[in-house]
């Protein structure tokens, strides 16, 4: 009993020391062969989820050769992850999910200057004014709304008019979506702070049904839970490619209204990359023609760069009334719009 | 009898000198736990002025008031539910009770985001319960209910798997004077049976308290603001570390707060034999028509904490294939989830025994310290301790940065006090006599410890590895920042699914890792069973 104890407890510890062994001869293996061959390995952090982005990867390795070492995770994760790295980050590339996030590492110095020619393939709005970080693709803010229970004739033209008494108990959102709370900055940065705080208190007080991300908040448009929901244009499609068709569709708020908010998802070379060359390439593929192409067919995104038409169902981008707001200041009006919602309750 | 008192009134350590090999083993391991209370001095380091205005408000008060409020009911709750269940699986004759003893212990494999997400749908407005009905205005789940709901029905294990290891060890000849005195059966169990088990509840609740301090998950699913959405809203919104680190230290005071408090309530009695003879075995309690209340308290507990939140993956992953979606068997996934986790369970282990033996043994100063920072990993959101690591590892121990000993390390850290409390309140119960007896025929100290005191402390020491083996399977922050690249487990996969919206691909790996987590929860029980068997056959 006892010898049998000890004689587990032993074999463990020397298991462990052999795993312990074996992991520290992995990283120091790959640093010492470094052959051409391996130069040819990039290591990108993606805040962009695996279900999205995993065959574009695949594309890309197909297409150029260059083998891809994806870590996922959450965008804002992953840029914490990079400033406590610093200069000893193994990424050579960061693709993330929203503008604050490549802000945030842009700002402690860490990317790079990316090629002009690539910079400018991409509009104006969707890319660092200092050249750090470029978009590759754009998200539309929307209302969705169910087909069968109101006409888009009934939907007004402001996100505003939701706070009005007779959407009480009509709406709902994912406030602790990111998508959501940049929607929220923006507004912040057009009409200030307080007119925001009137906005949120306007919409609690009208009861809506908190959702936990975009999907569900479609999700329960679909089942008349809700009849209206603000979320990402491309969410009623890829909700339509797992549960089937749905009787849900996107409203676009006009005149520049912050409820129209065009966000984009974009990408930087880190400046300790030691695969700067590999690092470019994967820049320019993902806003290049194949990107491009990908992520309006498959991920139902707008493209950014001019020559890739959008989805067919997509109001094209130029058509879209959004609000004249920088992205890359967004990511500073972040945390007022999160402390906003907290002190709303929404959050 | 009179000699055999337990509850004497000091307990005075019996090896007044700590061994030098034990007090450095116990300096290696506070060493490595200081790991992430040293990443957050530093990064307060670089705090000015603005940070404390930042931090110094009234909304970090009331966030702070509120984690308060919540730790002291959720605690209360889990040892109200995990007391009483632990000694009816143990000692009476409740109908399977032997059925129960596993079951009750299943709400620890759910993940508490999951157990509230399950909890929403069925409780929460326009949830199952309501749509069922079709009554308006039933009360829903959700805020300060909702949060005290799901935190104790997913955490009283830790109260229940403690308390029932300290059960089995409780020597019933107290109890049988009580009752021989003339005391009721209630009153037996409320004055003498309770005041045994304090190192045992008291650890179990310490579990419960420290873990309701650093959750998010299901505080944020309930829609109550506490202490951890003030740091989470600075790792997000500001990509700011320093007020994030400022925030982190407070909530690390807090859980000294609690450790402190937890050290009184455990108080310095004696919970060993004394006399002569040896610990007799218990006999069974009749609870006559009182053993349906208890079979139907358990009953309704599995159902509400284990069935329905199963049931919800399971009608995800129904839906899904249903729908012709692809459902993904993860068997790498779960061989990755298990290997690590065995893995940190083993060297947590390890790391906990001589910050058990320091406080229960020697009760030192360099005892209190040592827990005191060894406990600091398991109070902080396991974000704030993964990028601990990622600092200091990517810049000064790159070899092992993104590696599987990382990763160990970090549930190490993370999970420690799941390990040492466990050993700690065993090593109480068997108190030092016994060691003191085989040094005076001659042992040395470390064979007294092979040969006598292991084998009595293993019970507590495989609740320790069981409880740490299933908290590292649920592990997400630490593991998707310190994996190596390409590195799946079972929790990265449900979030690479719950994250795309995807809940039929989140609930294969979900399901999977309940059953994984159950076989170890079902071999604990059983091994107990099966050692009041050996003792019986003997008799």
């Amino acid at each position: 009993m006892t010898r049998t104890l000890w004689t587990r407890t032993a074999a463990a510890a020397a298991a462990l020391l052999l795993l312990a062994a074996c992991g520290a001869d992995e990283p120091a293996a790959e640093t010492t062969g470094a052959d051409p061959a391996e130069e040819q390995t990039l290591t990108v952090y993606s805040g962009r989820e695996e279900e999205l982005v995993a065959d574009l990867f695949e594309q890309f390795e197909t297409d150029t050769g260059i083998e891809l070492d994806v870590r996922y995770g959450d965008s804002a994760e992953l840029a914490a992850t990079i400033l406590e790295e610093g200069d000893s980050s193994p990424a050579d590339v960061f693709f993330s999910q929203d503008a604050g996030s490549l802000g945030a590492v842009a700002q402690e110095g860490l990317f790079q200057e990316l090629d002009a020619d690539v910079l400018e393939r991409v509009d104006e709005r969707f890319r660092s004014p200092d050249g750090l970080w470029v978009g590759t693709s754009g998200r539309g803010r929307v209302a969705a709304y169910n087909t069968d229970l109101i006409d888009e004739g009934d939907l007004p033209d402001s996100i505003v008019d939701f706070t009005d008494p007779q959407w009480k108990g009509r709406i709902g959102f994912p406030p602790t979506n990111s998508s959501f709370q940049a929607f929220v900055a923006a507004m912040i940065e057009l009409e200030g702070e307080d007119a925001t705080r009137d906005f949120l208190e306007g919409l609690k007080a009208n009861d809506p049904k908190l959702y936990e991300d975009n999907s569900s908040t479609v999700r329960g448009i679909a089942a008349e839970e809700i009849e209206v929901g603000f979320v990402n244009h491309y969410y009623i499609y890829e909700v339509a490619a797992e549960d089937g068709e749905i009787p849900v569709a996107n409203h676009f708020f006009t005149g520049g209204d912050p409820g129209a908010l065009v966000n984009a998802a974009g990408v930087g070379v880190l400046a300790s990359s030691d695969a700067t060359d590999a690092a470019r390439e994967f820049v320019d593929y993902l806003t290049g023609d194949e990107g491009q192409t990908y992520f309006a067919e498959d991920t139902f995104e707008y493209p950014v760069a001019p020559g890739v038409e959008p989805g067919e169902d997509l109001v094209p981008l130029d058509e879209i009334e959004s609000p004249d707001v920088d992205l890359s200041d967004l990511g500073a009006t972040i945390e007022p719009a999160l402390e906003l919602l907290a002190e709303v309750g929404l959050l | 009898m009179a000699r055999a008192a337990h509850l004497g009134p000091r307990a005075r350590p019996s090896f007044a000198r700590v061994p030098a090999g034990l007090l450095v083993w116990a300096a290696i391991v506070c060493l490595v736990m200081a790991i992430p209370l040293a990443y957050i001095l530093l990064r307060v380091a670089e705090s000015d002025a603005g940070t404390w205005d930042l931090i110094l408000r009234d909304r970090t008060v009331w966030l702070a008031l509120r984690s308060i409020g919540l730790v002291a009911a959720v605690t209360a709750g889990a040892i109200g539910l995990g007391v009483p269940l632990a000694w009816l699986t143990v000692r009476t004759d409740m109908p399977l009770r032997k059925v129960w003893a596993v079951l009750v212990a299943l709400p620890l494999v759910i993940p508490s985001y999951v157990g509230a997400f399950a909890l929403i749908s069925a409780f929460g407005p326009s949830g199952m319960l309501n749509r069922v009905t079709g009554i308006e205005g039933l009360p829903t789940i959700g805020g300060f209910a909702g949060s005290f709901a799901a935190l104790t029905l997913f955490t009283y294990p830790y109260v229940y798997l403690i308390v029932a290891a300290g059960v089995r060890g409780l020597d019933p000849s107290l109890e049988e004077a009580a009752r021989g005195l003339g005391r009721s059966r209630l009153s037996t169990f409320t004055g003498v049976t309770i005041p045994l088990l304090r190192p045992f509840i008291a650890s179990g609740g310490l579990l419960v308290a420290l873990y309701t301090l650093h959750d998010f998950g299901a505080v944020s699913l309930m829609r109550f603001p506490v202490f951890t959405q003030a740091i989470y809203l600075q790792y997000r919104g500001a990509f700011d570390r320093t007020p994030a680190a400022v925030l982190s230290l407070m909530l690390v005071c807090l859980a000294l707060v609690i450790l402190v408090m937890e050290v009184r309530a455990r108080g310095r009695a004696r919970y060993h034999r004394v006399g002569s003879g040896t610990a007799k075995i218990a006999g069974r309690i009749h609870l006559g028509p009182w053993r349906w209340a208890a079979f139907a308290a358990c009953l309704l507990i599995t159902l509400i904490a284990f069935v329905g939140p199963v049931a919800t993956i399971a009608f995800w992953l129904a839906r899904g294939a249903a729908r012709g979606g692809e459902v993904r068997l993860t068997w790498a996934a779960a061989g990755a989830s298990m290997g690590i986790s065995a893995l940190g369970a083993s060297v947590a282990l390890v790391a906990a025994l001589p910050i058990a033996l320091l406080t229960a043994r020697y009760g030192s100063k360099a005892a209190s310290f040592a827990r005191y920072v060894s406990y600091s990993g398991y109070a902080l959101p396991g974000i704030v301790v993964a990028l601990g690591f990622v600092f200091f590892a990517s810049n000064y121990a790159s070899w092992i940065y993104q590696s599987i000993p990382l990763v160990v390390l970090a549930y190490v850290v993370l999970f420690l006090p799941q390990a040492s409390e466990p050993l700690q309140s065993s090593l109480l119960q068997v108190g030092p006599r016994i060691a003191e007896a085989g040094r005076a025929l001659g042992s040395g100290r470390r064979r007294v410890f092979v040969r006598l005191e292991a084998p009595l402390i293993s019970r507590g020491a495989l609740a320790a590895w069981a409880l740490v083996f299933l908290t590292a399977m649920k592990e997400l922050p630490a593991t998707l920042l310190l994996r190596p690249t390409g590195f799946e487990t079972l929790a990265t996969r449900i979030w690479t699914g719950a994250t795309a919206g995807l809940y039929s691909k989140a609930a294969g790996p979900a399901l999977i890792l309940l059953a994984i987590c159950a076989i170890p929860l079902y071999v604990l029980a059983r091994r107990v069973e099966a050692r009041d068997l050996e003792v019986r056959v003997e008799k």
